[in-house]
């Protein structure tokens, strides 16, 4: 498989009048700004691969699905080494 | 109808190196214990995963003794409030199928789902979907055992590990129980195993097949109640999730972090722990009326000492000099102090009318009171180190402890005493 590591990250994120999270763009770095076209899902999830538990939110994301945490109130994808 | 329960018993395996172990995947093939921190002297493992455990590395142990026994074990400190975060969502999980879910510890649990069958199946069916979802969940496994009372629950989660379900029945109890050492019945401690095993009984099964009389003879009314508890007929219920338990004492105990050598450690110490029981008891709007103090020295020896108050009280002034009273009455000085302990017992109710009094002492401990009060208050509000008292500053060393909210996991009894 694939190395992952865990990458905190940036997210721009939208609070709906319901009090739902709404990530609206995952900003990797410089030169990479996601913008999350839809969330498809969201769970309490654990993450086996680089580690951490919390809410993940199954992004779609330039027609790809992606995971991201939310692990107590910091933002964590699981980046390519 | 079937007036048999559903009990169901949850125990996350190695529960502080599990959760150690998923939040850092390269320490997953590696052997782990999760130890109380050196520095502080708490040196003893409190955890240990499954690839330490064979080679002899046990919870309890002094950290020096498990290096020797396995020197290349990885000692992780304990990260509390992580342990209480999986323990708060285990818990969430639990709750999604019954409100009767009664913690015994951080790890472990009992559910009652006797009203739960219809709605979501038969209990090994709710056991197998919590096991589920703790793994995909928490990232962790879970022991469970299913019977249709607490303590045969308990001996199912235990009786195979990890990641595993066990049900006992009627159909099996015999088998499954009856051959396994009498110690792993709750309550059977080191004490009352010896005088179990004195008379022969060294199997839960023994100790069924034992006549009522004879145990009750050798251990008097504990004597009967094992006799329940090994024929699987404990009736104690689970405690709902609501349940607030009549709590009769409130105690603090701290190891410090160097040995205390004279009386002016120890009343510092008394004055930390006195604020902490008086704030907890403001908590639960109760007065003590009882001063209880614990002494332990560097040899490990250890006594408790009581005294009953004038009147009700929640005040640290008072709490740490009746404490500080019994401690210069009874200690001798012969060696160091490793740690000490306050408790305020016989609580009662704080708003029961209080008998007013006319004398000054009274009017001076209504004071104190308020002060305290403030100062929770203010502590609440701006954090513990906003306001302290100022012969704490004397020794930084032991006065920056925060007792109170320092993670002390208080043990629970079984009894729900």
């Amino acid at each position: 498989m694939e190395k992952r590591e865990k990458r905190y990250v940036p997210v721009v994120v939208r609070f709906e009048t319901t009090g739902k999270l709404r990530p609206l763009v995952v900003e990797f770095d410089e030169e990479h700004q996601y913008v999350v076209d839809k969330v498809l899902d969201v769970r309490r999830a654990a993450c086996q691969r680089v580690g951490g538990v919390g809410d993940r939110y199954t992004c779609l994301i330039r027609g790809k699905e992606t995971y991201l945490w939310l692990e107590k109130g910091v933002w964590f994808v699981e980046a390519k080494k | 109808m079937d007036r048999r329960r559903h009990i169901l018993h949850c125990d996350m395996n190695c529960f502080y190196a599990s959760v150690e172990m998923q939040r850092r995947p390269e320490l997953r093939d590696k052997p782990l214990a999760v130890c109380g921190s050196q520095e502080e002297r708490h040196g003893i493992v409190l955890t240990a995963n499954y690839i330490a455990k064979p080679y002899g590395v046990k919870t309890g142990m002094a950290i020096w003794q498990a290096r020797q026994r396995c020197p290349h074990l990885v000692i992780l400190p304990p990260d509390m409030d992580e342990y209480i975060r999986f323990s708060r969502m285990a818990r969430e999980i639990y709750e999604d199928y019954t409100d009767q879910v009664e913690p015994f510890g951080l790890d472990e649990s009992w559910l009652d789902v006797t009203g739960s069958v219809r709605l979501f199946g038969d209990p090994v069916a709710i056991a197998r979907e919590i096991s589920g979802r703790i793994k995909f969940e928490l990232g962790i496994t879970a022991s469970i055992g299913v019977a249709d009372n607490k303590i045969t629950a308990k001996l199912g989660s235990d009786y195979k590990k990890p990641d595993a379900i066990t049900r006992i029945g009627e159909d099996n109890y015999r088998e499954i129980v009856y051959p396994l050492p009498v110690e792993d019945l709750l309550y059977v401690g080191p004490a009352t195993s010896k005088k179990l095993r004195d008379i022969g009984i060294s199997t839960i099964g023994r100790l069924a097949e034992c006549p009522v009389e004879v145990l009750a003879r050798r251990l008097g009314k504990m004597g009967a109640v094992l006799h329940t508890f090994a024929n699987g007929r404990d009736s104690s219920p689970v405690q709902r999730s609501d349940h607030i338990p009549n709590i009769k004492s409130v105690g603090n105990s701290a190891t410090t972090p160097r040995d205390l050598e004279n009386e002016e450690d120890v009343k510092l110490m008394l004055l930390l722990l006195a604020e902490s029981v008086c704030s907890r008891m403001r908590e639960l709007v109760s007065r003590c009326t009882e001063v209880e103090i614990y002494v332990r020295d560097t040899e490990l020896n250890s006594f408790s000492r009581q005294r009953k108050l004038a009147a009700p009280s929640c005040s640290s002034q008072e709490l740490a000099q009746v404490g500080f009273d019994l401690f210069q009455k009874h200690y001798p000085w012969r060696r160091p102090i490793r740690s000490v302990g306050l408790r305020g017992a016989g609580l009662v109710e704080a708003q029961s009318s209080l008998q007013l009094s006319l004398f000054a002492e009274d009017q001076r401990r209504d004071k104190w009171e308020r002060i305290d009060a403030a100062v929770d208050h203010l502590r609440q509000r701006y954090g513990y180190m906003s306001v302290r008292r100022a012969v704490l500053d004397t020794d930084p060393l032991l006065g920056r402890i925060n007792v109170k909210d320092g993670h002390t996991v208080h043990p629970v009894g079984y009894f729900g005493g």
